[in-house]
C-alpha cells in the first residue's frame, strides 16, 4: 500500500505551486532601487592579443555610469579552480590566471572584454559599440591532439605548454595492466568521443550586485547551486570581502545541471562594479551569452581497450583519454575526468586490473566542467560501449557478457581506490529484462521491417559515485574545499519546523522531499515543516547541490539535526510527564510513556521550551534548535540497467527512440514521484547528447552551434514515454536515511543504450559497423550505412 | 534593438508611400526580421507594418479556380483556411515552425525573405504560382533568384499570391533536427500537363526545379521513375547538420516518397 505522507510517499511538489502560478522568485525578478545595468563586451575571435581598450568614446555616451576594462582588474585575484589535480609524475597541474574581464589576451569567443554600466541595457548595449578594441589575431587551438604538439600555438604564454596535467591513475598498476594485455586471449580496442555539450537550463545565469555604503555590507544575488561556495571563492580568493560582510542569495533557480555550480567572472564584476559605482548592478544572461560563457560539458577523446581471458571474463581494463579544460579552468574543472572519471571505470563489472590515462588540455574554446554526471557519463559510455562491441566481437549476447563479469560481492573494492559499499547488479537486470520485453522484441523488429524500417536493441548498465563527498578523502584528491553539508532545524514555539539547509533546490524538490523526511521523523504533517535554503545570511555553511548528494549528504546533516531536536525535546517531555526519559517515545507527534496512556503532544513541548514556567532550567537550555553537520564517509554508488529499442530509417538515416526501459537502484527513497521525474529529465538529456545535441566549433574557434538554430535541444516528441523502476532497492549503509542519490542516473546510463541500439539496427540492416559518435544524426547514421 | 519609428498603413497605397522612407523596411509577421533586430543585425530608421492592411489578408479562390492567399496571411490560416481547395498548399502551412510561427508569420514575409531553407518556396514553385505586388504580377519561376535573393524591387511588397490547384500534390520534409527548418524538402505538383517538383533547404541558391524529376515523372507518375535519379550534389549546402551528399541524397528520397504519398 503506497504512503500517502512521510518517508516513501509521493507527495505533490509543494514549490509548483508558486513555480506554475509565476509566483517564483528568480534572480531576474530581483530589482534593488536604483540599479544600473551591465553588458559585457566580449570577443569575437578566439584568440588575439589585446593591445588596447580605448572607452573614451563610449565614457561619453548617455546613460553611461562607468566603463570597465581588464586593467581595472589587475589588482583584483584570479578566478579560482577548486581542485588541484597532481599528474604522472607527482607534479601539480599547471594553472593559469582567469582574469574577471581579460587582459593582454583573449582566449575564446565570449570571453568578456570590457563591461558598460549604464542606466539601461540598452544604452550599456550603445555604448559597447563605442568601445574600439584593437586585437592582433593568433591562430587558434581547438583540436586537442594538436594542441599538446610541441610547436603548437599557447593558450597560455606563462605556462610551458597546452597540457594542464597528465594524469595515471592507479600509476603502480600500469605495468601489471600492460602485462594482462600481453597475456589476454581477446583484446577489444575502442576509440570514440564525448560531444561537448551545453547545459541550457531554462533559466539563463543573472547576477545582482549590491552594496550599502554606510555598512561596508555586500549582497550577490545570483543563479547559484552552491551560494556559500560562490561566497568563500569570490570573497576569499577574487575580492578580498570577509564573508561576515558578503551575502550571496540564489533564490529560486530554474535548472542547473552542474553549469551553476561553477564560480563565474560575471558574479565577481557586479559585486565589484556595485562598490565601484556606489550602484547595485545588474546582469541578465542572454541565452547567445549563454552559449558562449556557461561552462561546457563532456568533450573528451578516448581510446580504450578491454583484455579477456579465454572463458570471457575481463582481465584487464586501459584508457587514454584527452579532455577538454576549454580556455580557462573553471571551478571544478580538473577533477572531472580525473576523480569523477577514472574511479569510475570498474563500471558494474570485477575486472582486476585497471590502468586510466587522462591528458588535460587547454583550447581556446570556452571553459568545461562538470555536466549532469561530470565524469561519469563519461566512463560508462567508453566502457559500455567497448562491452558491445567486444561482446559483437566474440560472438556472445552482449547481457550474458555482463552478467558474467558482474561483482556480486559486496563491499566490493575496485582497483581504481573506490568500494561499493552495496547493489545487487543481477537484480537491476533481470528487472529490466522483464521491462523490455525481450521476448517480444523479434516481433516488435519484424513490423519495422514491414514499414522499410530497421529496429535495433541496446543495454548498458552503469555506476556511479554519488554523495559527494568524504571530506578527507577529497581533500587527498586535491579538492580544495570540504564536501559536508550542513542544516539547522529550529522548532517554533508552536511546534512547526523551519529547517535550513546548505542544500540547493533548482528542480528537484527538495522543499518537499525534505520536510517529508522530517515531518516522518516527529510525526507531523508535512505541511508544519519549511524547508529554507539558498541564503547564505540564513542558512549555515553548507556546499550546496550537485553530484546527486542532497538527500545522502544534505538530508543526513537534516536527520542529525532533527536528531538532536528530538533528543532534547524527549528530555523536556520527560519533564512534562515526571517519567523517566528511557520510557518516553515519540510516535504520531506525541511523547508518551511506555506502557502507560500519558501523553503530551509535541506542541506542548515545543511551547514549553520557549515558555519555560515547567521546565528543567538547571538541565537544559531553553528553546529548540539546533545544527548538524554531516560528512560522508563513502560516497553512494546508485546503480542501474538501461535498455533502449530504436527504430532506424535506412533511407534517411533518422533514428526514433521507440522503447527506453530503466531499472534503477537508488536504496531507499523518500519521494518516488520525484525521483521518476529526475530519471525523466536524466534520459531526456542523455538521449539527447545521443542523438541531438552537439557543441561544434570549427578550426578557427568560431562556435558553430551557438544558438537553438544549431543547437539540437531533445523536444517531447524526440522521446519515447519511458518505463521507468526503482523497485530494486540496496539501501546506503553507511548514511542514516539509506539513500544513494538519483539526479544523474538517466544522464549516466542513457547514451550508450542509445548508440548501441543503432548499431544494432544497423547490423539488422546488414551493415557492421563498428562504432558511430554521437550524436547519432541522420546524417552521420546514413554516411555509416552507405561508406 | 536599435530605436526605429513604426508606420501601421491600412492600406497597400500607404504601405508603398511609407516605404518611400528613408532606410524604411517592410515587416510582416517578424519572424526573421524581429530577432535580427533584437541582434542589432540590422538598424531600419523606419519599420512599415503590413499586418493591418485588410485586403493583403485572406485566403480565396479566384474565378480562374486558383487559390489566391493574401500577403499578410499568416501561416495558420492558410493552413486553416486553404485545406479545403489545395491541401497539400495547406499541409505545408501547418508544418511550418510552431503555434508561435504560424500565428505570426506570413507568406508574403516568407517568400520576400526567401530562406533557402523556408518552407513556403518549394510550395509557391512547384505551384508555378504568381506572386503579385504593389506594381505587377512575376511568375514563380522569374521571382526567386537565389538565396535570401527575389524579383523584388526596393520597396516592391508581396499583397497577393495565385496558386493554380494542381490535380495533385504533396510536401515532403526531412528536417533539420536544431531549428526543425527543412533540411531537404520536396514540393511535387502534378498538373495536367506535367510535374512539378521543387525543393528547398539543399541548394546554396535557394530553392529550385529538379527538372530531371519533373521529366520522369511527367513520363510516369510513380515512385519507380524517380527511384534511380540522382540529383547533383556539387552545388548542396554542406554544414553541421548534412553534407552535401547527403542533402542530394535526401533530395531523391524526399521525392520518391512525396509520389508515393500522391498515391
Amino acid at each position: 500500500m503506497p504512503k500517502d505522507h512521510g518517508i516513501g510517499a509521493s507527495s505533490k511538489r509543494r514549490e509548483d505551486v508558486r513555480f506554475l502560478t509565476g509566483e517564483g522568485n528568480y534572480t531576474d525578478d530581483i530589482n534593488v532601487n536604483g540599479q544600473a545595468h551591465v553588458f559585457f563586451l566580449r570577443s569575437d575571435i578566439a584568440h588575439g592579443t589585446l593591445n588596447s581598450v580605448d572607452t573614451s568614446a563610449a565614457e561619453g555616451m548617455p546613460g553611461v555610469v562607468k566603463v570597465f576594462t581588464g586593467a581595472d582588474f589587475e589588482a583584483v585575484g584570479s578566478v579560482p579552480c577548486g581542485w588541484q589535480v597532481t599528474d604522472k609524475h607527482g607534479e601539480p597541474m599547471q594553472e593559469p590566471r582567469h582574469p574577471v574581464l581579460a587582459h593582454g589576451k583573449v582566449r575564446h569567443v565570449g570571453e568578456p572584454i570590457a563591461a558598460v554600466v549604464a542606466e539601461t541595457l540598452e544604452q550599456a548595449r550603445d555604448a559597447a559599440e563605442a568601445i574600439v578594441v584593437d586585437i592582433t589575431d593568433l591562430p587558434a587551438v581547438v583540436d586537442m591532439k594538436e594542441a599538446v604538439k610541441a610547436d603548437a600555438p599557447k593558450v597560455h604564454d606563462d605556462l610551458t605548454s597546452n597540457l594542464c596535467y597528465d594524469w595515471g591513475f592507479v600509476e603502480e598498476n600500469k605495468g601489471a595492466v600492460d602485462a594482462a594485455f600481453e597475456e589476454a586471449a581477446h583484446v577489444t580496442t575502442l576509440e570514440l568521443v564525448n560531444n561537448r555539450l551545453v547545459a541550457n537550463p531554462m533559466e539563463p545565469r543573472v547576477a545582482v550586485g549590491d552594496y550599502a555604503r554606510g555598512t561596508g555590507d555586500h549582497t550577490l544575488y545570483t543563479t547559484s547551486q552552491n551560494p556559500h561556495v560562490i561566497r568563500l571563492l569570490m570573497g576569499a580568493f577574487v575580492l578580498g570581502i570577509p564573508e561576515h560582510k558578503l551575502r550571496v542569495v540564489a533564490p529560486d533557480v530554474g535548472g542547473g545541471f552542474g553549469t551553476k555550480i561553477f564560480h563565474y567572472q560575471e558574479e565577481a564584476f557586479v559585486t565589484f562594479a556595485a562598490k565601484a559605482c556606489n550602484r547595485a548592478v545588474k546582469w541578465t544572461s542572454s541565452r547567445s551569452e549563454a552559449f558562449m560563457s556557461d561552462a561546457h560539458g563532456r568533450d573528451h577523446v578516448t581510446k580504450i581497450e578491454l583484455a579477456l581471458d579465454k572463458d570471457n571474463n575481463f582481465t584487464a581494463l586501459r584508457t587514454d583519454t584527452y579532455a577538454n579544460m576549454g580556455a580557462y579552468l573553471s571551478t571544478f574543472a580538473p577533477s572531472v575526468p580525473t576523480w569523477l572519471h577514472g574511479t569510475l571505470m570498474a563500471g558494474n563489472y570485477k575486472t582486476p586490473l585497471i590502468y586510466v590515462n587522462v591528458k588535460a588540455v587547454f583550447t581556446n574554446t570556452v571553459p568545461v566542467d562538470a555536466y549532469r554526471g561530470a565524469g561519469r557519463p563519461e566512463a560508462t559510455y567508453q566502457l559500455e560501449r567497448l562491452i558491445d562491441k567486444c561482446a559483437h566481437e566474440l560472438k556472445v549476447d552482449p547481457i550474458k557478457l555482463r552478467r558474467q563479469n558482474f561483482v556480486m560481492e559486496f563491499p566490493y573494492a575496485t582497483p581504481v581506490a573506490v568500494e561499493y559499499d552495496t547493489g545487487d547488479y543481477v537484480a537491476t537486470m533481470d528487472k529490466l529484462e522483464e521491462m523490455a520485453d525481450i521476448a517480444g522484441f523479434q516481433k516488435r523488429r519484424e513490423a519495422s521491417e514491414a514499414k522499410g524500417k530497421l529496429r535495433g536493441f541496446g543495454v548498458n548498465c552503469y555506476i556511479e559515485a554519488c554523495g559527494i563527498a568524504p571530506s578527507n578523502l577529497v581533500g587527498q584528491l586535491g579538492a580544495r574545499a570540504g564536501l559536508f553539508e550542513s542544516c539547522t532545524v529550529r522548532v517554533n514555539a508552536t511546534g512547526g519546523l523551519v529547517v535550513m539547509t546548505g542544500s540547493h533546490s533548482h528542480g528537484q524538490g527538495h522543499e518537499t522531499s525534505f520536510s517529508q523526511v522530517v515531518a516522518d521523523m516527529i510525526g507531523i504533517p508535512e505541511e508544519m515543516v519549511e524547508i529554507v535554503h539558498g541564503d547564505t545570511a540564513n542558512t549555515p555553511m553548507g556546499m550546496g547541490t550537485y553530484g546527486s548528494r542532497s538527500l545522502a549528504v544534505g538530508g543526513s546533516a537534516m536527520v542529525r539535526a532533527t536528531e538532536k531536536i528530538i533528543a532534547k525535546a524527549t528530555k523536556i517531555a520527560s519533564h512534562l510527564l515526571e517519567a523517566s526519559e528511557s520510557d518516553v517515545e515519540l510516535k504520531d507527534g506525541a511523547f508518551t510513556v511506555a506502557g502507560t496512556d500519558k501523553s503530551v503532544a509535541w506542541g506542548d513541548v515545543t511551547l514549553a521550551a520557549y515558555v519555560p514556567h515547567n521546565y528543567p532550567l538547571e538541565e537544559i537550555e531553553p528553546g529548540l534548535e539546533e545544527t548538524a553537520f554531516y560528512d560522508p564517509s563513502n560516497f553512494t554508488y546508485p546503480s542501474g540497467a538501461y535498455a533502449c529499442e530504436v527504430e532506424l530509417d535506412p533511407e534517411t538515416g533518422q533514428v526514433t527512440v521507440e522503447r527506453f526501459s530503466a531499472a534503477d537502484d537508488f536504496g531507499n527513497i523518500v519521494n518516488p514521484m520525484i525521483v521518476t521525474g529526475q530519471v525523466h529529465g536524466g534520459l531526456a538529456q542523455g538521449i539527447g547528447q545521443a542523438l541531438l545535441e552537439n557543441c561544434a566549433y570549427d578550426s578557427d574557434g568560431q562556435l558553430l552551434s551557438a544558438s537553438y538554430m544549431d543547437y539540437a535541444m531533445p523536444r517531447a516528441s524526440d522521446l519515447p514515454f519511458y518505463d521507468v523502476d526503482h523497485s530494486c532497492q540496496t539501501p546506503c549503509t553507511h548514511n542514516p536515511l539509506g539513500v544513494k542519490g538519483c539526479g544523474e542516473a538517466g544522464a549516466i546510463g542513457s547514451p550508450a543504450a542509445v548508440v548501441n541500439a543503432v548499431l544494432d539496427a544497423m547490423r539488422s540492416g546488414g551493415k557492421d559497423v563498428e562504432h558511430i559518435d554521437m550524436p547519432v544524426s541522420p546524417n552521420r547514421v546514413w554516411e555509416a550505412m552507405n561508406g | 534593438m536599435y530605436n526605429f519609428d513604426v508606420e501601421m498603413p491600412t492600406t497597400i497605397a500607404d504601405a508603398v508611400a511609407a516605404l518611400g522612407r528613408e532606410e524604411a523596411q517592410p515587416l510582416s509577421g517578424g519572424q526573421t526580421l524581429i530577432p535580427t533586430l533584437k541582434a542589432r543585425l540590422a538598424a531600419p530608421s523606419v519599420l512599415v507594418s503590413l499586418h493591418g492592411i485588410p485586403e493583403m489578408k485572406g485566403v480565396c479562390k479566384n474565378d480562374a479556380g486558383q487559390v489566391c492567399i493574401g500577403g499578410a496571411t499568416t501561416h495558420a490560416t492558410v493552413a486553416a483556411d486553404a485545406a479545403a481547395d489545395y491541401p497539400a498548399l495547406a499541409s505545408l502551412a501547418a508544418r511550418i515552425g510552431d503555434p508561435a510561427v504560424r500565428n505570426r508569420g506570413t507568406i508574403g514575409g516568407s517568400i520576400a525573405n526567401n530562406d533557402p531553407s523556408a518552407c513556403y518556396p518549394a510550395g509557391v514553385l512547384a505551384s508555378g504560382a504568381t506572386i503579385v505586388t504593389n506594381s505587377r504580377e512575376i511568375a514563380a519561376d522569374d521571382y526567386f533568384q537565389g538565396m535570401f535573393d527575389t524579383a523584388l524591387e526596393e520597396g516592391e511588397i508581396v499583397t497577393e499570391v495565385k496558386f493554380p490547384v494542381p490535380e495533385a500534390a504533396h510536401y515532403e520534409k526531412h528536417l533539420q533536427p536544431a531549428s526543425r527548418f527543412p533540411l531537404v524538402a520536396v514540393f511535387v505538383a502534378k498538373f495536367a500537363d506535367g510535374v512539378r517538383v521543387a525543393v528547398t533547404g539543399a541548394s546554396e541558391n535557394g530553392v529550385f526545379r529538379w527538372t530531371e524529376a519533373e521529366e520522369a515523372l511527367s513520363a510516369n507518375f510513380s515512385a519507380d521513375a524517380v527511384a534511380g535519379l540522382k540529383a547533383d550534389g556539387s552545388e548542396m549546402i554542406s554544414d553541421l547538420h548534412g553534407s552535401g551528399t547527403y542533402r542530394a541524397h535526401l533530395v531523391g528520397v524526399m521525392t520518391k516518397r512525396a509520389v508515393a504519398a500522391m498515391g
